[in-house]
């Protein structure tokens, strides 16, 4: 097996975001992997690229600011309407001209339900290796490779993936499990704007209909400040009301753990973990969760974690950052009660 | 209408463990399971068929012991299946992996033509999501992933129109044969075998296939063929420390005080959020 890079593709330079936009949106995963981007351009000394792709429009330019004030060094605009919505026929056709043009070390994607089904038929087209699901992104000091690292297992181990012999490196990365950065309406950067002149015949797949979601459907959960979260330990589903009633005086979102969902306590939107949403609140506080790593992976770049269980030795406590032991059942309403009264005599204050 | 359901053998994940001294995967004794997603796929398959007739031909890559896997298929009524399965194979990542099994899907069409080829939406253990989209790059075949409801196939016209997941909502996809499709989870649920099919199941024999009965270029498989390199396994870092324990005297309204107390005094800028 060979591990060493060829003289042509030592001439892959920089690190690519591929920007997420739907109907003008951008998914928020894209400006948090412009945030690592920078920090891994800045280690291999290389520009920062974010790659916008859609239909022309008024809004491309605001997105293009928007990449460069989150990182990027370079943004290309790749407009045509053919890709309007998306489609993966043609979105990796021109991803993958695009990237044989320009030439990136490094191309990441969210994992999302885009970035997941683009990333797979890209891998595939430019034969290179693809690393998915990734929680952290490093360069390995001996080749300047990407080292990509990923729960494997449900999260009990963690590997490292390399690409080191191909090019680009690619590799996907899940919501929310990186730091959203801090965005600079001072930094510069530049457009290159191309052109693919699609024939909209050669595509066989045709968008419909596009059916959204209503708003209120979706638990805005992932982008929550405050969540409280209930568990198995809640022992029924009406004791789960003791977990809205905290949420409603802190203005939280509300969480749980798969067992709840999948007994239908909560709907389903509301699962925290590894086949749920990952969260990262300022506060979480878990009421009788045990901690099982599947629930862990999904809440633990919560800042604090305030757990609340009744048996000293559950795994929640090896990385909550407070815990209560207690019955959550009267913990909770005090909790409640107590924040009630704080926010009264707050509002009295002001 | 000939239908590929490509299905991986995953240990049970719920049952797995990690051996405490030496950081491995401990493996003895974990049973064997079909990857939970890829039964959403193949009831949808069996249902096209019950519509349209032909046949589901059930292929998976993996050690001789995946047979149980395919036998499992054929017992909820897969038509036929076929083992992949050599030592060249192993260490294969996604590219691999599709290449080996795309080789396999192109000899099947020349037995008969691939209408539909599915996969799982991602399997529980590697949980890349990546060789379904593999296989329908190389196929050259339509890609339509996190199919939550196939609305019509026309064989005639050879187009079929399905709802697929997106961020924010719901695409409505009108596509042609042949096509790759990974279904959504609960999609659907899994039919009981009928009594002749777990006959069946137990009695036909299996196509054996390896590396000499349909792959073109051996570079490409196993891990010669594979660009991704695992450089490292290991245990997620425990946090430096444990909990500090909130203590108080007098019960659950005490504790809840308490709490509140710490939170307020350790994080006074959450404090402002809390009570807002
Ligand atoms: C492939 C796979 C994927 C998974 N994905 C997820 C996922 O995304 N999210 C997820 O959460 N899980 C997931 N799981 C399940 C996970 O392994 C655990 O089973 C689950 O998280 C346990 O939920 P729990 O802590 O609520 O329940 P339990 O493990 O039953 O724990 C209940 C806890 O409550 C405590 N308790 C009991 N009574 C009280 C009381 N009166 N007051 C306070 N505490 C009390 C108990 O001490 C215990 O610690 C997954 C599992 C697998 C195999
Ligand atoms: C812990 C771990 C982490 C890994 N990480 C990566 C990584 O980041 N990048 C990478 O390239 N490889 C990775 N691999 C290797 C990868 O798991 C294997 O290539 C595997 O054969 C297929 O990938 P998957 O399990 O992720 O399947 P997915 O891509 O998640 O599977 C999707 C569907 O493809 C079909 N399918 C997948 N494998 C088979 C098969 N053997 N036979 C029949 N149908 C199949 C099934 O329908 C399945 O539902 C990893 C392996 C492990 C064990």
């Amino acid at each position: 097996r060979k591990f060493e890079l060829s003289e042509e593709l030592k001439a892959y330079k920089g690190v690519w975001v591929i920007v997420e936009q739907e109907r003008g949106k951008v998914h928020t995963v894209s400006y948090e992997l412009l945030g690592e981007a920078r920090k891994l351009a800045d280690k291999l000394g290389v520009e920062v690229g974010a790659v916008i792709l859609g239909a022309p429009g008024p809004f491309i330019n605001e997105i293009s600011g928007e990449a460069i004030a989150y990182g990027a060094d370079v943004v290309y605009t790749v407009l045509d309407a053919a890709l309007a919505e998306y489609r993966t026929e043609p979105y990796s056709k021109v991803m993958t001209d695009v990237v044989n043009t320009f030439k990136p070390e490094i191309v990441l994607l969210g994992a999302s339900t885009l970035g997941r089904d683009l990333a797979g038929a890209i891998a595939t087209t430019l034969l290179t290796g693809l690393t998915a699901d990734c929680t952290e992104l490093d360069i390995s000091p001996e080749n300047r490779s990407l080292a990509a690292t990923r729960p494997t297992f449900g999260g009990t181990l963690l590997c490292t993936i390399q690409t080191l012999a191909y090019r680009p490196q690619m590799a996907t990365i899940r919501p929310r499990v990186m730091q959203m950065p801090e965005r600079d309406g001072t930094r510069t950067g530049r457009v290159v704007e191309v052109t693919p002149n699609l024939a909209e015949d050669i595509f066989v797949t045709k968008v419909l209909d596009f059916i959204p979601d209503s708003d209120q459907e979706e638990a805005q959960l992932a982008f929550a400040d405050i969540i409280v979260s209930g568990g198995k330990g809640l022992q029924k589903a009406e004791n789960f009301k003791l977990v809205w009633d905290l949420a409603e005086v802190l203005g939280a979102e509300v969480g749980a753990s798969r067992p709840c969902t999948q007994a239908g306590w909560v709907t389903s939107d509301r699962q925290v973990g590894q086949t749920g949403k990952t969260v990262r609140p300022k506060l979480y506080i878990a009421a009788g969760i045990s901690g099982a790593i599947q629930h862990r992976v999904g809440c633990e770049n919560s800042d604090v974690i305030l757990a609340i269980n009744s048996d000293p030795n559950a795994p929640i406590f090896d990385f909550a950052h407070h815990g209560i032991v207690g019955d959550a059942l009267q913990i909770l309403p005090a909790l409640t009660e107590q924040f009630r009264q704080r926010r009264l005599v707050n509002r009295k204050a002001s | 209408m000939h239908i590929v359901v490509c299905i991986k053998q995953v240990p049970d994940s719920a049952q797995i463990r990690i051996h405490p001294v030496t950081n491995t995967i401990m493996r003895q004794g974990v049973p064997a399971i079909i990857n939970p997603y890829d039964l959403f796929s193949l009831e949808e398959a069996l249902r096209l068929k019950d519509r349209f007739g032909g046949r589901v031909t059930v292929l998976t890559m993996g050690p001789p012991m995946a047979e149980a896997s395919l036998r499992k298929a054929m017992s909820f009524g897969a038509t036929d299946a076929v083992l992949l399965t050599d030592r060249k194979f192993a260490g294969s990542d996604t590219l691999a992996t599709s290449y080996a099994l795309t080789s396999a899907i192109r000899k099947l069409h020349e037995e008969e033509p691939v209408d539909l080829v599915f996969c799982g939406k991602q399997t529980i253990d590697g949980d890349t999501a990546q060789v379904g989209p593999g296989i329908a790059t190389r196929m050259n075949m339509q890609q339509l992933t996190y199919v939550a409801k196939i609305e019509d196939v026309n064989l005639d016209s050879r187009e079929i129109t399905v709802q697929r997941r997106s961020e924010g909502g719901v695409q409505v996809l009108k596509s042609r044969l042949p096509a790759m499709i990974t279904m959504l989870e609960g999609s659907n649920s899994m039919r009981f075998g009928t009594m002749d099919d777990m006959f069946r199941a137990a009695r036909t024999p299996l196509k054996l296939w390896n590396k000499d009965t349909c792959v073109d270029d051996e570079a490409k498989v196993g891990l010669k063929g594979s660009p991704t390199v695992v450089s490292k396994v290991f245990v997620p870092k425990p946090r430096a420390e444990k909990a500090k324990m909130i203590e108080a005297e007098g019960g659950a309204s005490a504790q809840a005080a308490a709490a509140i107390d710490m939170l307020f005094t350790t994080y006074p800028k959450l404090a402002n959020d809390l009570v807002r």
